[in-house]
This record gives C-alpha cells, sequence and structure tokens, in this order.
C-alpha cells in the first residue's frame, strides 16, 4: 500500500531535479510555478518561450521524456525525476546547429523568432518518432508536416518555408534510411 | 497569466486520489492531462485549494479491451488510444474523429477520460461517447457508478459526477460487424473546438445522430433509417431542436444549417462503411 504522503504545500518551495539537455539540473519551486516559468527563471534557459499561457501558440513546446508538449500547460513539480529538453539541447556539442535548424536557415524558416524554438521541439519529435524502430517507414508528406505545424502560430512566415524545411529533412531522413536498409 | 497558489497531491494510485477526493471534495480537482484544466487555472477561470495529479499513474492509464468494451483509464492519454494499431477496427468512430482533436502537441499530453470529464459542448470526444453509447465509472472512496454517458453530461461543462469522484474510466462499446460511422467537423481552424460536429451510427435499421457543438451539452437522436427528403426533413427538425446560440465566432443560423449539411455528409459517409469487407477489398 502506497504511504498516504501529504500534499506539497503551496507556500514552500520544493525541490525539483530533472535531466535538462542531458545535464542533470535542480531548481526550486511553489506548486503552481509554471514549468516554462521554472525553465526560464530559475534555471535560465530562456530559449523556451512564453506567449499565449493557455496551450494555443506553441512558443513553448518542449519535449517531457522525448514527447512534445505544451511548458505552459505543465507544472514545475510535475517534470521532477523526468527528462526535459528544450531549443538549448538541438545543437551539437561543439554549438554547430543541427540539421533541422540548418534547413530552417536556409529556407528562411523564422524571421522574428518568436515561435522557432517551439516549432523546432514539435519537429524534433516528430522526425524521431519516425525514425523509431518499429515505425513503418513512409514517404514524409507536406499534409503530414501542415497537420504537425497546426499546433503553433506563426504571425512571420506564412508557413511555407517552415514546411519546406522540415520536407527536406524528413525526406533526407527518409533516404538514409531507405539506403541503410538496402 | 499565472494560476493562483494551491497545494499540490501526486496520487499515482486511484486510492490515493479518491481518498483526498473525499477529505477535500469541492476544493480540490483531478489533474489528468492539463489540457484543458491547466488553461483554466492559468485564466484564473477556477480557484482549487488542490491539484491531485495524476498524470504519471502507470496503473490509472491502463487501456484494454474487456467486456466488447475499450475501458480507458483516467490517465490514458489520448495519443496513447488514437495510436492503437486495431484502432481502426475496434472504434472506427474515434479512428475519425481523432485528428479533428486539438493538435499532436496536445493529444500527447491531453487524457481520454479528462477531455469527458471536462465536458465541453464541442469537445469530441464526449460527443462520440455519446453516439456510441458508452458509459463511465466513477469511483470514490465508498464504491464505484457506471453512468451511461446519456446521463453524465447534464449541461455546459456540467456532469452528473460528484466533487467527491473520480473518473476512472471510460468505456467505449466495440464497433459490431455491419455497423457504419459518419464524422463530420467544421471549426474555424483545424484543431480549434468544433462550431459544430456530427457523429453518426448506422446499425441495422437505426440511425442515431448525435450532434457537438450546438447545444449546451452533446445531443443524440434515433431514427430509423432514412434517406432523400425524409432525411433533409429529420436533420431539419433535429437542426431546430438544438436552441442554438447566436456567438461573435457563429450565428445560430450558420450552426442549424451546419447540423443539416455535415449531418447529411455524415449519414452519407457511416452508409457507406457500413461494410468492412467491402471497403478492404
Amino acid at each position: 500500500m502506497t504511504p498516504d504522503l501529504p500534499p506539497l504545500s503551496r507556500q514552500v518551495l520544493h525541490p525539483v531535479e530533472l535531466t535538462l539537455n542531458r545535464q542533470r539540473r535542480t531548481g526550486h519551486a511553489q506548486p503552481r510555478l509554471l514549468l516554462t516559468d521554472f525553465l526560464r527563471d530559475e534555471l535560465g534557459a530562456t530559449g523556451t518561450h512564453v506567449g499565449c499561457e493557455h496551450g494555443v501558440c506553441g512558443a513553448c513546446t518542449v519535449r517531457i521524456d522525448g514527447v512534445a508538449c505544451r511548458a505552459c500547460l505543465t507544472l514545475a513539480v510535475q517534470v521532477d525525476g523526468r527528462q526535459v529538453d528544450t531549443v538549448e539541447g538541438l545543437a551539437l556539442a561543439d554549438g554547430t546547429p543541427d540539421q533541422l535548424q540548418q534547413a530552417f536557415k536556409r529556407h528562411h524558416a523564422l524571421q522574428c523568432g518568436f515561435c522557432t524554438a517551439g516549432i523546432l521541439m514539435s519537429c524534433a519529435d516528430w522526425l524521431d518518432r519516425r525514425d523509431a524502430p518499429g515505425a513503418a517507414p513512409h514517404e514524409p508528406t507536406e499534409a503530414e508536416v501542415r497537420d504537425l505545424l497546426s499546433g503553433h502560430i506563426c504571425r512571420c512566415t506564412g508557413y511555407t518555408p517552415i514546411v519546406a524545411a522540415v520536407l527536406e529533412v524528413a525526406q533526407a531522413r527518409h533516404a538514409a534510411r531507405k539506403a541503410g536498409h538496402a | 497569466m499565472k494560476p493562483a497558489a494551491f497545494d499540490y497531491l501526486r496520487a499515482d494510485q486511484a486510492e490515493v486520489a479518491v481518498a483526498a477526493l473525499a477529505r477535500h471534495g469541492e476544493d480540490a480537482r483531478i489533474l489528468a492531462g492539463g489540457q484543458s484544466l491547466m488553461a483554466v487555472l492559468n485564466m484564473r477561470l477556477a480557484n482549487p485549494a488542490l491539484l491531485i495529479d495524476i498524470s504519471r499513474s502507470r496503473p490509472m492509464a491502463a487501456v484494454e479491451v474487456a467486456n466488447g468494451q475499450l475501458r480507458i483509464g483516467a490517465a490514458a492519454t489520448q495519443a496513447s488510444v488514437h495510436g492503437r494499431p486495431g484502432l481502426a477496427t475496434e472504434l472506427p468512430l474515434l479512428a475519425l474523429a481523432f485528428p479533428h482533436i486539438s493538435h499532436f502537441q496536445i493529444r500527447n499530453r491531453g487524457t481520454v477520460a479528462g477531455s469527458i470529464a471536462h465536458a465541453d459542448p464541442s469537445a469530441e470526444l464526449p460527443l462520440c461517447l455519446l453516439a456510441l453509447e458508452g458509459e463511465v465509472v466513477l469511483r470514490r472512496a465508498r464504491g464505484r457508478r457506471v453512468v451511461k454517458a446519456a446521463d453524465f453530461f447534464t449541461g455546459m461543462l456540467l456532469t452528473a459526477r460528484a466533487p467527491d469522484e473520480l473518473l476512472e474510466e471510460v468505456r467505449f462499446p466495440l464497433a459490431k460487424g455491419g455497423t457504419g460511422f459518419g464524422f463530420e467537423e467544421f471549426s474555424m481552424r483545424h484543431g480549434d473546438f468544433a462550431v459544430c460536429a456530427v457523429a453518426v451510427v448506422v446499425d441495422g435499421q437505426r440511425l442515431r445522430i448525435a450532434v457537438g457543438g450546438v447545444a449546451d451539452r452533446p445531443t443524440a437522436r434515433d431514427f430509423p433509417l432514412l434517406h432523400g427528403s425524409a432525411l433533409d426533413d429529420a436533420l431539419n427538425e433535429l437542426a431546430w431542436s438544438l436552441q442554438a446560440r447566436d456567438e461573435p465566432q457563429a450565428s445560430a443560423q450558420l450552426r442549424r444549417q451546419l447540423v443539416r449539411t455535415l449531418g447529411r455528409r455524415a449519414v452519407q459517409q457511416a452508409l457507406l462503411n457500413r461494410h468492412p469487407e467491402r471497403s478492404t477489398a
């Protein structure tokens, strides 16, 4: 039987231990603190942006245990013991932008950049799922990418260059996978 | 905005959650996926004293087939049900409806039971549960009761759940051979809440039409199998009976027209896919 632990008090700062971008980090949070504010103000990871704060705009999208979701609809205390990945963790160890970031640059898939961090995290989850063992490999389609991007609001680009960048990476990875199997 | 202060209890066992509900009642809220509740808290439309977080519970995230039903635990995400390899044969209506439910990033965290407990009149899952004549299991410290979907939704964001009850499980009856399903929705943007959504089940000589987004709760009506102008008349009567509201984004007139148009399309879709053996040929 589980011990009937008392709730975490609203007035107290509680320790939150997590793995942020492959590094062990600890911070402190009241239960009401959102993961967005915890990342930015407590851990200094300001790459994750705060937009609408009700889950609509997608700017705060991060990966929790690999899964893309809204940091503004998550409490900091809920990520205790979990793995959180943000835009800061995408670049390679030497600071070189990763394949997806390079494609965004090449296609001019960002202008002001406010929405970009969230979009990159959603796309990273989607691309990794396509590469997962057991995933049925199929040619990526524009419709799939547009459906994925429907969870993000970008007011600069009109989405077309974003679709082009994501599709290019998905196609390159798909071709590499097929070549690997041949 | 930021939520007001609350205490926080992580409950990985249903026993812990219902014990806390028994103690705190209306002052406590269950936090499952949080995709509706956290937005409500951020906007300070609710101010609970205690959040009971079941989102990391493994036992409550179970999804299983039993007794001719798909039984979905309180913490099971929409993504985990949408991703079932056999969903299109188990529950064709859900397979049709899932792509309309918000976005990938929201379905990753949002739960099936949470959407049903929230009872938004525009939400797709309450509509499907009613169309399929499913049921929910409500659990409190002293026991459980099973409530039919038709008795569960009682108004705008209102349900038959008592403050000390946990919506422990949602039960969708599995599709039977020869039954046809249709789902049509209109929203302002893909993934937005439905201005109008229609779910149709054709089962033998019975035509069941359920409408969401128009009345204060999802509403279903049974008809004999209708065609042509008889179907038009039935849909028109159904449209007028729902007391559609005038709102800035959609007039009552538009909503009635959507019931007629989407209703006809969903009925045609259900009639076409009635025989699974034909569609796979």
